[in-house]
């Protein structure tokens, strides 16, 4: 076995069994308890050859904002869906849309997200977004009341497959009423 | 979702509704489809304006408020939940409605389009829900794509049955119903100054000497309920005629004379 694809191998088998993303400097330190002393765009390297290894199976290695992780591709997903929770995953619409507002405006406080939905925001969809870890207190806005401040977490973009915050797709300004409407017409 | 057939017909303004509306926007069948979909008031209100097909900015605040209160009127009758910001929404429409109604004086009339605000707050809620619409569809771990791992997937718990047999069941049955009855409980009663107890007091001082002062009949330290409930029991006994009640003019001092009846 030569040097590379042993190194390769080490690598596969802190994706595959971690089960969570890794950080290069994670798996840097990982090695280096077993006496392996590589610089991180060497271990980078071992990734690439990872993935070219993957390229025609149905896993992929895929970057998300707390790291490199092992994962099915989305065109095998339908095939394990059934083995989920179907319910699990059936988000409300009142929570996308409290999710959605704590992502693009972060931080928050529930009267913010409130302003905007006109809709009490209840305890149990905040409960339901801090339970999942899509979002995590952020301290307490200075005035009156003291109302505790959310932001969307790393866990919010790995779960959604995305690196950064930056990668949601972009808020839509506020359209003229007409077009507006054409687009609720097209969604 | 319930069936059409499994819905009872519910009573609105106390008439069964056994037809509904025919004059709404949306057909009641599909409304009734809808209406534990909507995500709030604004909500249901940006439905309402997309269903009539009419720019936001010509918003008929008339018709959509009649249509709006329509339907608050429905889910209140199917007895769906309505929360109160859905009033508040019918609120503002009505109040919205009602200004402008009102002829604008020379004054008002730099006053902004009482449906400016409104209309702000609608387009501003679109943004967030079109994002949020957008947000939906990304794919989404264990929805759309799953973990490649040896690690443990993060199934839900499942609640542990209950194991225990008809025969344990029958011996805690049997361990309930003959258990002693330990949880006897009792009062307690504060011990309270009473009237009938010091109207006897008071008969049995008189037996030895005709006349008292009222301050005999008390303790200080029973306080104003000790002097409250002499007072009743000398009243009693002068209203029975055992006592006569005399006060001197220049002196506050209330004193009790025995009218010797009774009292033997």
């Amino acid at each position: 076995m030569t040097n590379s694809e042993n190194l390769s191998n080490l690598v596969e088998s802190i994706l595959f069994g971690a089960g969570r993303p890794m950080r290069l400097s994670e798996i840097k330190t990982l090695l280096e308890s077993q006496n392996i002393e590589l610089d991180l765009p060497s271990i980078k390297v071992a990734l690439n050859s990872l993935e070219e290894r993957y390229a025609n199976s149905s896993i992929e290695i895929k970057e998300v904002a707390s790291g490199f992780r092992m994962q099915v591709r989305e065109s095998f997903g339908d095939c394990l869906y059934p083995l989920w929770n179907e319910t699990s995953n059936r988000l409300s619409k009142a929570l996308m849309e409290t999710i959605s507002i704590v992502a693009y405006k972060q931080p928050v406080t529930r009267g913010d997200i409130e302003d905007i939905r006109g809709v009490t925001v209840s305890t149990q969809i905040i409960r339901s977004l801090l339970d999942r870890e899509w979002i995590k207190l952020a301290g307490y806005r200075d005035v009156p009341g003291r109302p505790a401040l959310y932001e969307t977490t790393k866990n919010f973009l790995n779960d959604l497959n995305l690196k950064s915050i930056n990668d949601l797709p972009p808020l839509p300004e506020a359209l003229p009423a007409k077009e507006a409407l054409d687009q609720l017409e097209a969604g | 979702m319930k069936s059409q057939a499994q819905l009872e017909f519910p009573q609105f303004k106390g008439e069964a509704l056994t037809q509904l509306p025919d004059d709404l926007f949306i057909p009641p069948e599909a409304l009734e489809i809808y209406l534990e979909d909507f995500s709030g008031p604004m909500d249901v209100l940006l439905y309402l304006i997309h269903k009539k097909d009419i720019d936001i900015l010509d918003l008929d605040i008339s018709e959509i408020t009649d249509q709006y209160i329509q339907y608050i009127e429905l889910m209140d009758a199917l007895k769906i939940e309505l929360a109160a910001d859905y009033l508040v929404m019918a609120a503002t429409l009505a109040q919205i409605k009602s200004r402008m109604l009102i002829p604008q004086s020379e004054e008002e009339e730099e006053e902004q389009d009482p449906r400016s605000e409104l209309i702000r707050r609608l387009q501003e809620y679109q943004r967030y829900k079109s994002a949020s619409e957008s947000i939906s569809n990304l794919p989404r771990l264990d929805r759309d794509f799953f973990l490649a791992t040896t690690s443990l997937p993060r199934f839900k718990e499942r609640e542990s049955s209950l194991d225990i047999s008809p025969n344990e069941i029958a011996a805690i049955f049997h361990d309930v119903t003959t258990r002693p009855k330990f949880s006897a409980h009792h009062e307690i009663h504060f011990e309270e100054l009473s009237t009938q107890e010091r109207v006897a007091l008071i008969l049995s001082i008189l037996k030895k000497r005709n006349v008292i002062q009222f301050f005999q009949t008390y303790h200080k330290k029973e306080g104003k309920q000790g002097v409250v409930v002499a007072l009743l029991a000398s009243l009693d006994l002068a209203k029975d005629g055992h006592v006569e009640l005399i006060q001197n003019k220049d002196s506050n001092q209330l004193y009790l004379k025995s009218t010797n009846r009774g009292i033997h």
